[in-house]
């Protein structure tokens, strides 16, 4: 496993019982970014849900779509509330907007120095961070800026 | 056709609240602390406990309407409420759910309730234990946004960001609290005033809310004592009048833990609302003497101002000036107790009651002559709520 952007102990992503959200997790493990789509109308929406909020049909389907996006905003976290995160702060959470997919938002850590300036705007690529030695593992959908400044 | 609306047909009669002690410190159980609370209530307006038929709570309130009209002996119950979702955004919606029974004839005399013991039980502002978590919290929690300040920051530095609102706006909002908690005996902060330089100074809890932007966690109990207007006429008190609320969120706001997909993301989401309240209200923005704010991060009372239309949001940096916030001479008295800041934080029912205390007159930071008192629940935490009192004068 390579080195994670936060240390271990944090809690671990599942699937729900039901499924839902399945072949996102099932996707990124292969480094395949997927959100879900109205087949009939074209409209994105994340996280998943079991019907298209557009038509109320419930037909969804899933798609991959390109794994980079633009911050939308951002916070950066110096109080840590888990255990995990102990003396880890700070660290920068960033929401980025994937404009090619309908502008759906997704949520992720900005990679590189915790202290960089981070720019409202800024266009960002995923990097898929695997965590193989978890039980069960998993892979975390990061973020690093594309300007050459970070990461 | 009859005009549906609640304007001037209940009234607060009573308002009620224990000693407040800071988180896990209350030297008794959260049952008893709610029973006492609703007793002070109680004798605040003179009505028998025993007459009360209606309880109405907000955010998984764990002291249940039978358990506590059991305790109380009350005669009969015919109103048992909880406001669903929305945490603090709940707090006047279980006012407007209390009034609503009311005005139907479903209750008589509904008592609004919130109890904290966090010693007893658990803390709002820590992350899930848990090993695996499933569902929006999946992907967020990983990424270690797991408290509501966390999850609220973005919303507001997307807003400061969009409006170039600088940390002076969210500044002003928490030194106000802290000033009117200087004059309150009863506030947990009083003794303990903030200066700019102790807020500049402050650490990061996570940006744009430093430790003073983040509402304090308390224990306690408030309650809240509605009965219809003819009837609060008779009481000991001087009515506070329902004039209109709303419960709410725009289009296809997201859970909390999901609320990055929010489409309007930087927002406190009282846009609908705050519409709605007026319209029942038929009052303004500009007709309000003095509000209460719910604080659980000031950046929540920021767009919150901004979408009960006192400001627009490129005004924000002039009109967040402490000097117009403040009681009793201020453009805009803000939380006049001291709020969830500086007060308590009884998950704003504390600013529920000191909402009617401005139109009592017996605020400890009074507005003069307040006639028109507004009260906005938990922003940003939907569904949120907002509720605005008149004095007789206004009906």
């Amino acid at each position: 496993m390579s080195e994670s952007y936060l240390p271990p102990g944090l809690p671990i992503p599942v699937p729900e019982p039901s499924g839902l959200s399945a072949p996102y997790w099932q996707g990124v493990r292969g480094e395949v970014l997927k959100v879900q789509r109205n087949p009939k109308t074209g409209v994105y929406q994340w996280p998943p849900q079991w019907i298209c909020h557009d038509t109320q049909t419930f037909d969804v389907e899933w798609v991959e779509v390109a794994p980079t996006g633009v911050i939308y905003s951002w916070t950066r976290v110096w109080h840590p509330v888990h255990p995990a995160l102990k003396e880890v702060g700070p660290y920068i959470v960033v929401v980025v907007e994937l404009p090619h997919a309908g502008k759906v938002r997704m949520l992720g850590n900005l990679l590189g120095d915790p202290r960089q300036e981070v720019v409202i705007g800024a266009p960002v690529e995923a990097v898929f961070e695997h965590h193989d030695d978890a039980a069960p593992p998993f892979t975390l959908v990061q973020w690093r800026a594309t300007d050459g400044k970070a990461g | 056709m009859i005009r549906r609306s609640l304007r001037g047909r209940v009234a607060v009669a009573g308002v009620g609240e224990t000693a407040y002690y800071r988180h896990g410190q209350a030297p008794e159980p959260e049952f008893v602390l709610c029973l006492k609370a609703i007793l002070a209530a109680c004798e605040d307006a003179g009505v028998d406990p025993r007459d009360i038929d209606g309880f109405a709570s907000y955010s998984n309130d764990r002291n249940d309407p039978p358990s506590l009209a059991t305790a109380l002996g009350t005669h009969e119950l015919r109103f048992s409420n909880m406001q669903w979702g929305g945490g603090g955004g709940g707090g006047a919606g279980a006012m407007a759910n209390a009034a609503a029974a009311i005005a139907g004839g479903l209750a008589d005399c509904v008592v609004v309730y919130r109890a904290l013991a966090q010693g007893q039980f658990g803390r709002f502002g820590q992350g899930s234990r848990a090993n695996t978590i499933t569902g929006d919290s999946a992907l967020t929690n990983p990424y270690g946004q797991m408290s509501p300040a966390q999850y609220y920051a973005p919303k507001a530095m997307r807003f400061m960001h969009e409006h170039d609102i600088g940390q002076e706006a969210l500044r002003a909002i928490a030194m106000a609290s802290y000033h009117h908690a200087q004059a309150n005996p009863r506030a947990v902060m009083h003794g303990r005033p903030l200066t700019e330089q102790g807020y500049d100074e402050s650490r990061w809890i996570t940006e744009p809310f430093h430790l003073y932007d983040c509402c304090m966690e308390n224990d306690g109990a408030a309650a809240i004592i509605l009965v219809s207007a003819e009837r609060a006429r008779d009481l000991k008190q001087t009515p506070a009048f329902v004039l209109g609320a709303a419960i709410g969120a725009g289009y296809r706001v997201h859970s909390t833990q999901a609320g990055f997909a929010t489409p309007d993301l930087a927002s406190s989401h009282f846009k609908t609302v705050a519409r709605h309240m007026y319209e029942m209200a038929e009052v303004g923005p500009t007709d309000v003497d003095v509000v209460q704010c719910y604080e659980n991060f000031t950046g929540g009372v920021l767009m919150s101002l901004v979408e009960h239309g006192f400001f627009a949001p490129e005004e924000a940096m002039d009109f967040l000036k402490l000097e117009n916030l403040l009681a009793p001479s201020g453009k805009l008295p803000l939380n006049t107790s001291g709020g969830n800041l500086a007060e308590c934080y009884m998950h704003g029912l504390e600013l529920q009651i000191e909402a009617v205390r401005q139109l009592r007159g017996q605020s400890t930071s009074q507005v003069a002559g307040a006639k028109v008192s507004l009260a906005v629940a938990g922003p940003m935490v939907t569904p949120v709520s907002t509720i605005i009192f008149g004095s007789e004068a206004v009906l």
